[in-house]
């Protein structure tokens, strides 16, 4: 059920990049596609139930057994996160490349209409 | 040799953020440190051919870890980019005089080189993504470079939908990793071969075509790549046009079909439409343009399709159980040609390039009669012309007989009938382009053109030298057992394969 | 832009320092707490950010000047690639753990623990910090009127010309 709402989220996004006709509404669909498929991959490593996967004093105190039982029994899925903090990473870089080619756009055009910005025909 | 896999990736990556701190010193420091790195990744990648192994990164065991695989594919893959990138970047040291920023350029041009080098060589479907991303950012970023206002609104179409691109293969790859809980391509296998394809991963795969349909330009997904390819710099169309849309679209769409999911039928039947229409649409868009490189970027979409018609033909061959002698020939007719594309499309765009920079256009109106002003131009790229169009005793002409050769042995007459077709109407845009661009007269304002220089030159003959040598790759036996057969070996083994490599 | 008044100009002062600090204190418990090198070295762009707001561009710009921040950031590339081959140096594959594995083990949560990690951490931060902040200087020095057409140059504007 959580997940449809994830892929309502993905659609949302990709409707904007397709309809909008402004450029910076266009990186903001983007934008939005981008978060969906982040929320989607945590959510996979969701526990129901589950503690942060993270190890503190008190569990390594208790012996070594122990921490490995609990980690496996109780926390949620670590490797989704990493994954999610690659690609944030990776759409800071690429937004930040698409909003700087949008600046630029706008001194040679003079406005941000997609439909005005037709050089290239054929 | 796979102990030097990580050296494909790191020396880019490190003489990448050296080149700016370079640059500051002197332009001339910085172009010969770039050319005598993608120089010694080419001789790595020759001396890789014939080996195979694993490499974990960090000593993490492979079920935990990232791995780096060497196998056949890699290996022709490895060559075929390692190949043009140097022509590429002989090329733009006298190419790119024209431009400001030159050491910027270098650098994002070797950052493009480090992310198509680890897309080949990775054995983990994350990292795959990674890698991918790497490259494509580095490439949105070189297509703009000129910041001319065609350039820039080529580049925004190019970064827009490569965004949505990159956002359905993370989606493809989240919904692996959530049905089969590995990300490594060996174990995800496995998995799958136990457990069967469900509903989550068949959408997967279909994400997975869009997505690297999108990437490699293929018919429907193509709007991006007429207007991105003529606006960038000439070594950039060579390298986008010849590697990017190869290694990124088409090499690991083949890896996930072939060596992680398996063949099915409706996967290679849309790989087979895919093919056919590209191949089609392709060619009839090219015929009538008369701008050189947005007639060559056509072509590029025609001839790619060639590659997807041939990978989906033995997909569909090995998924029905037929023969998998002729999977295999439909297979090497497929892999052959994406090798001789990247080597004859880049000469011909870096021939485009020189035109450009000594006539100061593209429009085929308004060149002609170039034959007495630039000989060495008109030779390699009549060479080029004669390769892509098919003609004996090229490269391009081996390559598709293979494809109608399997194409007839599988029973597929009218599949056979429209490459050759298509094949024809190739050689009628590229007679137009050499009776425009060289033979004719001279007209008043072109009186003055002179040849290119040294190092342009010196990339297009090396180029035309290779399209001409490309042949004995297929026709001497010991040379294609060498390099070609494993490459189609580790298709055609498909899923058994990646189990055999990770010792499962 | 000449800045804000003289109470935003006095408190973003002094809470710059204050938002730099937190920045370091996650770079370097990245292995203890959640955070590490990438959320480390955004809060400390985003400190001069607070600064480029209350007190304008130029002022920003004579502190940390473009060619600094473009040497820093290939300094912290540098250092992330130095600690991955000394990993294969010292460890036998590329990114080993060596300090971990052979040299260096230290008490588990402890600062100075988990081998090369915090180095790493370090190295990030350093370059995500100046990356970032050459991207926000860079793209509001992009400003200009319409009509007046820039001149052909780097995909990433003005940080040629001023190199």
């Amino acid at each position: 059920m959580l997940y449809a709402l994830c892929f309502l989220l993905f659609m949302i996004g990709l409707y904007c990049v397709v309809v909008k006709k402004n450029l910076v509404k266009i990186v903001i669909g983007l934008a939005i596609m981008e978060y969906a498929v982040n929320l989607f991959l945590i959510m996979l490593g969701y526990r129901v139930g589950g503690t942060a996967p993270i190890i503190g004093r008190g569990d390594i105190q208790a012996g070594v057994d122990h921490v490995a039982a609990h980690f496996v029994n109780n926390a949620v899925d670590p490797l989704p996160q990493a994954l999610v903090l690659t690609s944030i990473v990776i759409s800071l870089g690429s937004l930040a490349l698409l909003i700087s080619i949008c600046i630029r756009i706008y001194d040679k055009y003079g406005t941000f209409d997609i439909t005005e910005i037709r050089r290239l025909r054929g | 040799m796979s102990r030097a896999l990580p050296a494909f990736v790191v020396v880019p990556l490190v003489a990448a953020f050296l080149l700016p701190v370079l640059g500051s010193k002197g332009k001339a420091a910085a172009t010969l440190l770039a050319n005598l790195v993608t120089i010694a990744l080419l001789a790595l990648a020759v001396a890789c051919v014939g080996h195979s192994g694993v490499y974990e990164v960090g000593t993490w065991p492979s079920h935990i870890g990232i791995v780096l695989v060497l196998d056949g594919l890699t290996s022709l893959m490895l060559l075929a980019v390692n190949v043009v990138s140097a022509a590429a970047m002989l090329f733009s040291v006298r190419y790119m005089e024209q431009y400001t920023a030159k050491p910027k350029y270098l650098s994002l041009f070797l950052l493009m080189v480090a992310g198509m080098n680890g897309v080949v060589i990775t054995g983990d479907i994350f990292n795959l993504f990674v890698f991918l991303e790497i490259a494509s950012i580095a490439s949105y970023a070189l297509v703009g470079f000129g910041c001319e206002h065609e350039e820039l609104e080529a580049s925004f179409k190019y970064m827009v939908l490569g965004s949505v691109a990159s956002s359905l293969i993370l989606l493809g790859i989240a919904l692996v990793y959530g049905n089969t809980g590995a990300l490594n391509m060996a174990y995800t296998a496995k998995v799958i071969q136990q457990t069967g394809i469900n509903a989550g991963l068949a959408f997967a795969m279909s994400l997975f075509i869009v997505g690297f349909g999108l990437k490699a330009a293929l018919v429907p997904f193509h709007a991006w790549l007429p207007d991105a390819h003529p606006s960038a710099p000439a070594p950039i169309s060579a390298m986008l046009s010849g590697v990017l849309i190869k290694a990124l679209g088409i090499y690991a769409l083949s890896r996930l079909v072939f060596n992680v999911f398996g063949v099915s039928i409706p996967v290679s039947w849309v790989l087979i439409a895919l093919g056919v229409l590209s191949m089609v649409v392709g060619v009839f868009l090219a015929v009538g343009q008369w701008d050189f490189k947005r007639l060559l970027a056509y072509h590029s979409i025609s001839q790619m399709g060639y590659v997807v018609l041939g990978i989906g033909l033995g997909a569909l061959i090995l998924a029905q159980g037929g023969n998998p002698l002729w999977a295999s020939l439909a297979i090497l007719g497929g892999l052959f040609h994406l090798v001789n594309h990247a080597v004859f499309k880049s000469l011909l765009f870096l021939t485009s390039g020189s035109v450009e920079m000594a006539t100061g256009t593209r429009q085929l109106k308004q060149m002609g009669g170039l034959v007495e002003r630039m000989p060495y131009t008109r030779t390699a790229c009549t060479i080029a012309s004669a390769s892509i169009a098919g003609v004996p005793p090229f490269n391009g002409f081996w390559s598709k007989l293979i494809l109608v050769i399997a194409a007839v042995q599988a029973g597929f007459f009218g599949l056979a009938a429209v490459t050759v077709l298509v094949s024809l109407v190739t050689l009628l845009s590229f007679l137009k382009v050499q009776r425009y661009v060289f033979l004719g007269e001279l007209p008043e304002e072109l009186q003055d053109t002179r040849e290119s220089k040294d190092s342009m030159l010196i990339a297009m003959l090396f180029l035309a030298a290779l399209c001409l040598l490309m042949s004995l790759l297929i026709l001497v036996p010991s040379l294609r057992v060498a390099v070609l057969q494993p490459a189609v070996d580790v298709l055609v083994e498909g899923v058994n394969h990646s189990i055999r490599v990770a010792n499962l | 832009m000449t800045g804000m008044t003289v109470i935003v100009k006095t408190i973003s002062g002094w809470v710059k320092v204050l938002i730099f600090l937190f920045g370091i204190d996650i770079i370097l418990f990245g292995h203890l707490t959640p955070g590490g090198g990438f959320a480390g070295g955004v809060i400390l762009a985003s400190s001069y950010v607070l600064l480029m707001l209350a007190f304008g561009r130029k002022f920003v710009e004579a502190n940390l000047p473009l060619p600094l921040a473009s040497r820093l950031d290939c300094l912290g590339a540098f250092l992330f690639a130095t600690v991955a081959i000394l990993g294969l140096v010292f460890g036998g594959a590329f990114f080993t753990n060596f300090l971990y594995q052979r040299y260096w083990p230290g008490q588990a949560l402890d600062l100075v623990s988990a081998g090369t990690i915090p180095l790493s951490n370090v190295a990030i931060g350093l370059k995500v910090g100046a990356s970032l902040f050459l991207i926000i200087l860079t793209l509001s020095s992009l400003h200009r009127d319409v009509g007046r057409a820039e001149p052909p140059g780097a995909g990433k504007a003005s940080v040629a010309r001023q190199e």
